[in-house]
C-alpha cells in the first residue's frame, strides 16, 4: 500500500484523536526603493529582466554591499514581534543549485540572524488571544522567478523550456520563524491563518512593505505535525511552501491534519517532506523529501562584514515605531465605546481602517460603523467584492452623515443617495444639490399639501379631533408620498397639529 | 614632433620616466601607445602574455590624453602611460575570461572600480592578460589559451597566476600591469620574472570587478619594473569603494614620496625564521642575505624572528581558498553568460549546469571546487573548515607579535627561480609549495611587496620579499625603494637589463 492510497480522516475525528503543533515560516519582501545588496530598484512587475544590476545578475566580479534601510525595516519587525537584536550578526552563503539563483547560492542569515526570542499576540474571530513564540527573524535576498513555456498551466512538468525573470532577484526579504505552536487543538487551521493576518497588519502599520498576499509580499510555510497527546514528542512535521492567502493557509493546515491522522491510523510514517498546496482541489501534495542531512554548505558570506546596529540606534527605531494594530484596537475600542463584540465584527469585516477614516472625516464612531457595517457591508456582499473595494471613501460616507445630522436628508434618502455615490455620480452633497433630494422644509409647500390631505381625509381628521392623535400618521404617509419623500416629516406633523388645533 | 627611432627605447624606460617624457613633450602617449603595442606584435607570439590586445581603443585614449594635453588641461601624472591589466578584472567592452574556457568569449557590459579609475586617469589599456585559470596556479600554465613563457628563458614559467602580466612587464610589452594576489600571484611572477609587484592591504583596492577566487583573500595591486612606479599605480588605484563592503576608508599614500626617500636608517627589519631555510635554494637565499647585508650598512636594524603559525598557514590556505572558490565559480553555469554546453540527451537546467561545467573547467579548478566542496560540507566543516579559520587567527597574532618587535619583515619571496614548464604541472602539492612564503600575508589581509634580489640558479631572478602591518603600506616602499637603489648601484643599473633580448625584440 502506498501512502497515497491512504484515505484522509475526517478533521474533527482527527482532533480527537491526534494533537496538532504548528511552525509557520513567514516571508515578507521589504518595501525598500533599492534591493539587499545592489542599487537595483526594488519595483514590481517591470519589464522582465529591467530592474537588475551585475550584482543582482551575478555576474562575475560583481559584489553585495548591504542595504541600510533593509536592516532597519528588519529590525522594526523585530522590534514589534518583542524580539531581542543582536548586537552583531553576519550574513552566510545558503548553496544550492537552481537556475532562478543568480549566484547558486543565497545570501541569507544562518546562525546569526539579526532578530530572535520574540513573541505576538494573535486575536481569533471570537476574541480569543493565542501567543505565538517567535523564534527568529532573519534577512535574506530573494531569488528569480522561473516561467516554464510549453507544459500545462505553467508547471515545470512537460515545459520544453524555461524563462527567468531576475527583477526579484535580489529584493530583500525578512523571514519569521516560529517556535513550535503547541495547543491550538480544533483551532490550528484558524491559529495559522489568524497569525500570519495579524504579522501582515503589522508590516503595514510598520510601513516595511505593502504586505499584498496576491501579489507574493507575504509567502507562508506552513509546517504541521500531528503527536498522540499534548505530553508525546513531536511527530514527523510536513512542510507546505508558499501559501499564499489566510483561506489557503486554513485549508492546508485542515487538509494536512486529516491527511497526516489518515496515515497514522493505518500505521504508516510521516514523511519529512515539502509540500505543495493545491487551490483547486485544496489538497496538498508531495514536493521534494527534506531531511536535516540536506547540505547547503552554509558559510559566513566573506564579501560582507558584520551587521552591527549600534544599541542607540536600535533604540531610535523602537522610539519611532508606530502604534500596532493590537494597541490601535484596544484605543480605538475605548474612544468609540463599541461593545466587544461590535469590535471584533468591524476587524473581521475588516472595517477598522474605513470607520476610523470615516470618523476622522467628522462622522460620530456609532454612525460610521452602522454606515460600514449595515447598508455598505449588504452592497458589498450583494456585488461580491471586499468592502474596502468600494467605490466610496470614508470621506464621502462621513459627508453623506453630516447631511442626515443636518436634517437636510432623512436615512431613506440618505440610502438612495449612497447608491448614486456608488455609482461614482459624485460626492453626497453634489448629489443631493442636483437631484433636488434635499428634505423640503418649505412651510408654503408643506402647508399646501397638508391642507389637500385634510380635505382628502375627512374621516382621519375627525378621528384625531376627536382625541386619536395616533391617526395622524394616515394623514402623513400621503403627503410624504407627494413630495417624493423628501418632506421633513416632523415639520408636516407640526402643521397638522396646528391646522387641527391639536396638541 | 618627437624623433620616432629614439620610441623603441622609450619602452624600456620606467613608467615614472615615461610620464615625465610625456609631460615634457618629447614623445605622445599615441606614440608611446604604438610602440608598446609594436613590441607585442613582435615578442607576444613567443611569450603569450597577453590573451586580448585592444589596440583601437588604447590608441583612441592615447588621442585623447594627447588632445587634453595639448589643451592644456591638468592630467593624472600617469595619464598616457599605456597599462596591460590581468584578465580576470572585468574591463566594459573588452572580454574577460578569467583564463578560463568557461567564460570564452564574455564581454563584461561593466567596469572594474580600479578599471573605471585607470580610465578616468587616462591610461590607455592595451589589453588583457593570461594568467592562471581563475587564479589558480603558480606558473600561469592552467590558463585554457596556453601557459605565458618566462621573458628570461622561453621554457620556463613565468610564475603565477600572473604571469602574464610579470611577463608584459618584463618584456617590455607594457610599462605598467594590473595583477591579483590571493596566495601570491603579483609577488611570485614578479620575483622569478625579475619585476616589482605589490599585494596592498586587503581592502586598499577595490574588488569590485575582481572576478572572485577566494573573497577573503584576493587583492589587486600593481606589477611593474620599479617600486616607485608600483607606488604611483597603488596610489590610483586604491581608495575606499562603496560597492566593495570590505574596502578601507582612509586615506591613501604616499606611496611614491617613500619610494623616492632611499632610507632605511634605524628601520627594523625582522627575518622571518621560518621562512628563510629548508625548501629554498641556496642562491636564492644568497641573495636575500646579501639584500639584507645592503640594508644593514644603510643603517637598518636586522633582527630576526619568529612566526611559528606560519607553518600551517598553507595547509589553512589551502582549505579556506578552495572553499570560498567553490562557492564563488558556482555561479558560472551557462544559464546568464559564457559557455553553455547542452547535452543531446536530456537536457535540463541541472544537465545544462553540469555539461557546461564540466567542459568549461580545467583540471586545477575542478580540484580546487571538489576540496572546497568537500571542506564546507556538514560534518567536515567544524574540522577543515573552522580549523583553518583558527589557524588564519594564530598567524593573524604572529604577525602582530611580529611587528611590536619590527617594522617591516623580510623573507624570499620564492623557493626557487623559475622551474620550467610542465615540471610541476602533474604534482599540485609541489606547485603549491610555491607559495609557502606569500601566503601568510593574504590569511592576515597584511600587505607585501616582492623585488629583484639578484640572479640566482641558471642565471635566473630572484626575488626578497617584504612584509608590513596592515595599512602600513608606506613601509613597503621605503624599504623598497632603497633596496631597489642600493642594488642597481650594485649591478649597475636594473636586473632586467641582464635578461636576453628577445626574438623579434631586438631594436630596431
Amino acid at each position: 500500500m502506498t501512502t497515497t492510497d491512504i484515505t484522509p480522516v475526517d478533521f474533527d475525528e482527527a482532533i480527537d484523536r491526534y494533537d496538532p503543533v504548528l511552525g509557520i515560516e513567514v516571508h515578507v519582501e521589504l518595501g525598500t526603493a533599492t534591493k539587499m545588496f545592489d542599487g537595483a530598484p526594488n519595483i514590481f512587475a517591470a519589464e522582465p529582466n529591467t530592474a537588475i544590476t551585475p550584482t543582482s545578475l551575478g555576474l562575475p566580479g560583481s559584489l553585495p554591499v548591504v542595504n541600510a534601510k533593509a536592516v532597519e525595516y528588519a529590525i522594526r519587525i523585530g522590534l514589534a514581534l518583542n524580539c531581542s537584536i543582536a548586537e552583531t550578526c553576519r550574513f552566510a552563503r545558503k548553496q544550492y543549485f537552481y537556475p532562478d539563483l543568480t549566484k547558486n547560492f543565497q545570501t541569507s542569515q544562518y546562525d546569526e540572524p539579526i532578530a530572535f526570542d520574540g513573541w505576538v499576540d494573535v486575536e481569533l474571530e471570537d476574541g480569543e488571544i493565542v501567543r505565538v513564540e517567535i523564534e527568529r527573524a532573519h534577512m535574506e535576498e530573494d531569488a528569480g522567478k522561473n516561467t516554464h513555456v510549453g507544459g500545462a498551466t505553467g508547471r515545470i512538468h512537460g515545459a520544453t523550456h524555461s524563462q527567468v525573470d531576475y527583477n526579484r532577484a535580489g529584493v530583500p526579504l525578512v523571514e519569521i520563524v516560529t517556535k513550535p505552536i503547541p495547543d491550538t487543538k480544533g483551532r490550528a487551521p484558524e491559529v495559522a491563518a489568524a497569525y500570519v493576518r495579524t504579522l501582515r497588519d503589522i508590516f503595514r502599520a510598520l510601513d516595511v512593505s505593502e504586505a499584498r498576499m496576491e501579489r507574493g509580499n507575504v509567502r507562508a510555510d506552513v509546517n504541521v505535525s500531528l503527536r498522540e497527546n499534548p505530553e508525546a514528542p513531536l511527530g514527523t512535521r510536513t512542510e507546505t511552501k508558499n501559501v499564499n492567502s489566510f483561506r489557503s493557509i486554513e485549508r492546508t493546515v485542515r487538509f494536512e491534519i486529516s491527511r497526516q491522522a489518515g496515515l497514522l491510523d493505518a500505521g504508516e510514517k510521516i514523511v519529512q517532506e515539502t509540500r505543495h498546496f493545491h487551490e483547486d482541489t485544496g489538497g496538498t501534495s508531495s514536493g521534494r523529501p527534506k531531511s536535516d542531512a540536506e547540505d547547503y554548505r552554509y558559510f559566513p558570506e566573506p564579501d560582507l562584514v558584520p551587521v552591527a546596529p549600534s544599541r542607540e540606534w536600535v533604540e531610535e527605531i523602537r522610539a519611532a515605531l508606530p502604534e500596532l494594530p493590537a494597541a490601535r484596537r484596544r484605543r480605538l475600542l475605548g474612544e468609540w465605546g463599541f461593545s466587544d463584540l461590535e469590535m471584533r465584527d468591524v476587524i473581521n469585516a475588516g472595517a477598522l481602517d474605513l470607520i476610523e477614516q470615516t470618523v476622522t472625516a467628522g462622522a460620530s464612531a456609532q454612525s460610521a460603523r452602522k454606515w460600514w457595517m449595515g447598508e455598505l457591508a449588504r452592497v458589498a456582499k450583494d456585488r461580491d467584492v471586499e468592502i474596502e473595494a468600494l467605490t466610496i471613501t470614508p470621506a464621502q460616507v462621513a459627508e453623506l452623515q453630516g447631511l442626515v445630522d443636518g436634517k437636510k436628508i432623512n436615512d431613506k434618502i440618505a440610502k438612495q443617495v449612497l447608491v448614486k455615490v456608488l455609482d461614482g455620480n459624485g460626492d453626497p452633497a453634489a448629489i443631493v444639490e442636483s437631484e433636488g433630494l434635499a428634505v423640503v422644509s418649505d412651510d408654503s409647500v408643506l402647508t399646501s399639501a397638508v391642507d389637500q390631505a385634510i380635505a382628502d381625509n375627512p374621516d382621519v381628521v375627525a378621528k384625531i379631533q376627536g382625541g386619536k392623535v395616533q391617526a395622524i400618521g394616515a394623514l402623513i404617509g400621503p403627503i410624504m408620498k407627494a413630495t417624493r419623500g423628501q418632506a421633513d416629516a416632523g415639520r408636516v406633523r407640526e402643521i397638522i397639529m396646528e391646522k387641527l388645533g391639536v396638541s | 614632433m618627437t624623433d620616432s627611432t629614439s620610441t623603441p627605447d622609450m619602452i624600456r624606460r620606467s613608467a615614472a620616466a615615461q610620464a615625465a617624457a610625456l609631460a615634457a613633450g618629447e614623445t605622445s602617449s599615441e606614440e608611446l601607445t604604438r610602440a608598446h603595442l609594436d613590441r607585442i606584435a613582435a615578442v607576444d607570439g613567443d611569450l603569450n602574455a597577453f590573451l586580448h590586445v585592444s589596440e583601437e581603443e588604447a590608441l583612441t585614449t592615447a588621442r585623447e590624453v594627447d588632445s587634453r594635453r595639448g589643451a592644456g588641461e591638468e592630467l593624472h601624472p600617469l595619464a598616457g602611460v599605456p597599462i596591460a591589466v590581468k584578465d580576470v578584472v572585468v574591463t566594459k567592452g573588452q572580454p574577460t575570461t578569467a583564463g578560463s574556457k568557461i567564460l570564452e568569449g564574455w564581454v563584461p557590459p561593466y567596469d572594474a572600480t580600479l578599471v573605471e579609475k585607470l580610465r578616468a586617469a587616462g591610461l590607455p589599456i592595451l589589453g588583457k592578460t593570461n594568467m592562471d585559470e581563475f587564479a589558480m596556479g603558480s606558473s600561469t600554465e592552467t590558463s585554457a589559451y596556453g601557459p605565458t613563457r618566462n621573458p628570461w628563458d622561453r621554457d620556463r614559467i613565468p610564475g603565477g597566476s600572473g604571469g602574464g602580466s610579470a611577463a608584459a612587464v618584463g618584456a617590455y610589452e607594457a610599462p605598467l600591469a594590473i595583477g591579483t594576489d590571493t596566495g601570491g600571484s603579483i609577488r611570485q611572477p614578479g620575483a622569478v620574472t625579475g619585476t616589482v609587484g605589490v599585494k596592498p592591504t586587503y581592502g586598499s583596492v577595490s574588488r569590485y570587478g575582481l572576478i572572485a577566487m577566494a573573497s577573503s583573500l584576493d587583492q589587486a595591486g600593481p606589477v611593474t619594473r620599479t617600486v616607485e612606479d608600483s607606488a604611483l599605480l597603488h596610489e590610483l588605484i586604491a581608495g575606499h569603494d562603496l560597492r566593495d563592503s570590505t574596502s578601507l576608508p582612509g586615506p591613501v599614500g604616499p606611496y611614491a614620496e617613500a619610494a623616492r626617500r632611499r632610507d632605511v636608517n634605524g628601520l627594523r627589519i625582522g627575518v622571518i625564521e621560518e621562512l628563510e631555510g629548508e625548501g629554498f635554494a641556496p642562491e636564492v637565499r644568497a641573495r636575500f642575505t646579501e639584500s639584507l647585508d645592503q640594508l644593514e650598512r644603510a643603517g637598518a636594524e636586522i633582527v630576526r624572528v619568529s612566526c611559528p603559525n606560519f607553518e600551517y598557514a598553507l595547509g589553512a590556505y589551502y582549505l579556506i581558498m578552495p572553499s570560498e572558490a567553490s562557492s564563488n565559480l558556482a555561479k558560472f553555469d551557462g544559464m546568464r553568460f559564457g559557455l553553455r554546453v547542452i547535452p543531446e540527451d536530456h537536457p535540463t537546467a541541472e544537465n545544462v549546469m553540469k555539461a557546461t561545467r564540466g567542459a568549461g573547467f580545467g583540471d586545477e579548478v575542478k580540484r580546487r571546487i571538489l576540496l572546497g566542496t568537500y571542506a564546507l560540507s556538514a560534518g567536515y566543516y567544524d574540522a577543515y573548515y573552522g580549523s583553518a579559520q583558527k589557524v588564519r587567527t594564530l598567524v593573524q597574532r604572529d604577525f602582530a607579535a611580529a611587528f611590536e618587535k619590527v617594522d617591516v619583515l623580510a623573507s624570499p619571496t620564492a623557493p626557487t627561480v623559475a622551474f620550467r614548464l610542465g615540471e610541476k604541472i602533474d604534482d599540485p602539492t609541489a606547485m603549491y609549495m610555491n607559495d609557502i612564503a606569500t601566503i601568510p600575508a593574504n590569511l592576515a589581509g597584511t600587505p607585501g611587496i616582492s623585488l629583484p634580489s639578484g640572479l640566482a640558479e641558471d642565471g635566473l631572478p630572484a626575488g626578497i620579499q617584504f612584509l608590513a602591518p596592515a595599512r602600513a603600506d608606506e613601509r613597503l616602499y621605503q624599504v623598497g625603494g632603497a633596496l631597489e637603489a642600493l642594488l642597481e648601484d650594485s649591478w649597475g643599473g636594473p636586473l632586467l637589463a641582464k635578461a636576453p633580448e628577445l626574438a623579434g625584440g631586438a631594436a630596431r
